[in-house]
């Protein structure tokens, strides 16, 4: 043996802990990973944007004392009945058979007491999500569980789903475990068995054809209704100026951060752009086309706080949509349940097995002795303080910026901390005047 | 009866004229003229009317259909009585694709052929075709007969549910999970009904169709499975 000291283990950074525990657990499974949430790499984000705030050339409102309104109206394009929010953060489409009764009850009624709309999803409508939410947008999707022309009439806004950020281009899947009596019955399918949501539409393909289901959903509902095109980010410029082409009133952009109840996490996690870098290029077609503001735009994907809010919105939105932080407003992944996630194999924070149906918070299941502990009125007060928590940081940026609405905040309002996002989001890298990809700049 | 002419007055109007009609009107049959292959064609009715529209039709006509009775004195384009809840559409002619996709209830009558994807994701509609059914047919239905008195294309019944297939003719292949199974005698009873409802007994008796239906095998996920999607 030799004195001199030996090279310490070293572990690659290729075939890390995590990726070796995913192979051997692939080989002893022989089936993908499938869980719920977005993705969780690290990816260019609103944290890589700062506002610059008010000097010299441009001077503050005085907060609390000046106004900043924060109301949002959606579907003035074509719609006879236009909605008005009080703030611009909505409720994404979660699906009941994704969330237990008692969650969307909660959502509809956080989203209600915040003034703001919620969202149905790949399961119809539910009687407690239409009775306790004042704005309730009703998803029309490929798998059309659930659709009727009453539920279309009762809505107050309709949202043709092509694609959402967590895969794009994937259906739906919600597994055997969550196929409740209830479930199934909103869903014409037998209890228990995997369902899997259709990747496209049964009855269109393309632009030219989502132009006259378009009308056709118009002529349903006599031209009252906003109608939403929600799209993954994937090819945000088309997509935009496609669905604004087919007579869309809103544009709903949902970037690779958004969650999913249920996906492959190879799915998840290699597939659609981040939010940051999808919003421009959203924003360029509705300029390109003269529509900015008239198509309005809502993106969704990774939004947890006022400040990303507000940075939304200066790119150019006019709206955001929240889904994984509306759960965690709800309770889901609380460290107060910290004993009985360890018994389910994981640990607040990080779990993710929303599938399985064993949600011990009550939110991402069907077992009724576990939605039952899920205070819906309790979630639904939680969740409108959150999202005032949202509006009052935005609003607080808005001032600081010399902004008497959020609407009013604009890219010349930001810079980047890193050259990733000054190119994906066209702001400049802080301390400089350089927008990589474009001309000049020091 | 009414009638309205969509040359002159237009699809909003015809729309907004049928929808004000409730289940109190006695101005129950309609006759539209100059369709001129318009789409959304008496789209989200739901009043017990009798609609007959003198011509071809382009994309969705009937959608959403509740109670009423839709008749087509031609040929309709995509989607025809997509998502009925109720009520009947006959269609004199041929149908394009996706035939009374995902319908829900109903019966939809097509004297012709009906193009690919008829039945797509049906979840209960009833489905008579005199002529044949091209390729993905019943793509996904959930549940819901559908009766061909002709033949079908490729891939029938592809990662089928619940729905029963009954065909006449041939079948040119069977989709994932999609099997032949035994004509019982609740099959040849139910077969009668639909053929009577759909205008064909007098074209075809129930002695002369195959079942086809969901083998279940795919119903939850199996690794062993994964070469037959």
């Amino acid at each position: 043996m030799s004195d001199f000291p030996h090279t310490p283990p070293r572990f690659s950074a290729t075939f890390t802990p995590a990726v070796n525990a995913e192979i051997r657990r692939a080989a002893a499974s022989g089936i993908y990973d499938i869980r719920g949430a977005g993705t969780k790499r690290h990816l260019p984000h609103f944290d890589d944007l700062l506002f610059l705030g008010a000097s010299i050339s441009r001077y503050p409102l005085e907060g609390y004392r000046e106004k900043c309104a924060t109301d949002v109206w959606l579907g003035t394009r074509f719609a006879k009945k236009p909605i008005h929010l009080d703030i611009p953060v909505t409720i994404a489409g979660m699906s009941f058979g994704a969330l237990s009764g008692p969650a969307k009850e909660a959502l509809g009624r956080g989203a209600s007491a915040a003034g703001t709309s919620t969202t149905t999803g790949d399961g119809g409508m539910t009687e407690e999500e239409r009775g306790h939410s004042k704005t309730l947008v009703y998803q029309y999707l490929p798998s059309r569980y659930g659709m009727n022309p009453d539920d279309l009439r009762r809505a107050d806004a309709i949202e043709v789903v092509v694609g959402q950020g967590a895969k794009p281009g994937g259906g739906g899947m919600l597994l055997g475990q969550k196929i409740s009596d209830r479930v199934a019955m909103m869903r014409n399918l037998p209890k228990g068995i995997d369902q899997r949501s259709a990747c496209r539409h049964p009855d269109w393909t393309g632009p030219d054809d989502l132009e006259i289901k378009i009308l056709e959903i118009r002529e349903i509902t006599d031209w009252e209704k906003p109608i939403y095109v929600k799209v993954g980010g994937a090819r945000p410029y088309y997509d935009t100026a496609l669905a604004v082409k087919a007579g869309a009133d809103v544009v709903v952009l949902d970037g690779m951060q958004g969650g999913t109840a249920a996906t492959q996490d190879v799915f998840i996690e290699h597939v659609g752009m981040p939010i940051l870098a999808c919003i421009p290029l959203a924003v360029k077609a509705l300029q390109d086309l003269g529509m900015h503001r008239k198509v309005q735009l809502i993106v969704s994907g990774g939004i947890r706080t006022g400040a990303d809010v507000a940075k939304a919105m200066a790119l150019g939105a006019d709206a955001v949509a929240i889904g994984t932080a509306a759960l965690v407003a709800l309770g889901d992944n609380d460290p107060a349940l910290e004993a009985e996630y360890q018994k389910i194999g994981t640990t607040a924070g990080a779990y993710d097995d929303w599938h399985e149906g064993k949600d011990p918070a009550g939110i991402t299941t069907q077992d009724p002795e576990l939605f039952n502990r899920f205070d819906p009125v309790l979630g639904g007060r939680r969740l409108s303080n959150y999202l005032k928590v949202m509006t009052l940081e935005a609003q607080t940026i808005a001032r600081a910026c010399g902004k008497n609405h959020l609407h009013n905040l604009e890219p010349e309002d930001l810079c980047s901390l890193t050259i990733e996002a000054a190119a994906m989001a066209g702001v400049p890298l802080a301390g400089t005047s350089w927008i990589p990809g474009r001309n000049g700049g020091f | 009866m009414q009638t309205f002419d969509l040359g002159a007055h237009g699809l909003r109007e015809l729309n907004r004229t049928l929808h004000e009609l409730n289940g109190s009107t006695n101005q129950t049959a309609w006759e539209i003229v100059n369709p001129k292959g318009a789409h959304a064609i008496a789209v989200g009715l739901d009043a017990p009317l009798d609609v007959t529209v003198r011509g071809s039709t382009g994309y969705y006509c009937a959608g959403m259909n509740k109670q009423a009775t839709v008749r087509v004195k031609g040929s309709v384009g995509p989607g025809v009585a997509e998502n009925m809840m109720s009520g009947a559409v006959i269609v004199d002619g041929d149908a394009s694709q996706y035939a009374g996709a995902t319908g829900r209830g109903g019966l939809l009558v097509i004297k012709g052929n009906a193009a690919s994807r008829c039945g797509i994701s049906m979840k209960g509609i009833d489905i008579v075709v005199h002529g044949n059914i091209g390729h993905m047919s019943c793509f996904m239905a959930q549940s819901g007969n559908i009766v061909v008195l002709g033949d079908a294309g490729d891939a029938l019944g592809d990662s089928l549910y619940e729905a029963r297939l009954f065909v006449r003719g041939t079948v040119k292949s069977l989709g994932a999970d999609c099997i032949e199974k035994e004509m019982r005698p609740e099959h040849y009873e139910l077969l009668a009904d639909l053929l009577k409802r759909g205008e064909a007994d007098h074209l075809a008796k129930p002695e002369e169709f195959k079942r086809y239906g969901s083998a279940r095998k795919l119903y939850n996920f199996n690794i062993d499975n994964a070469s037959a999607y």
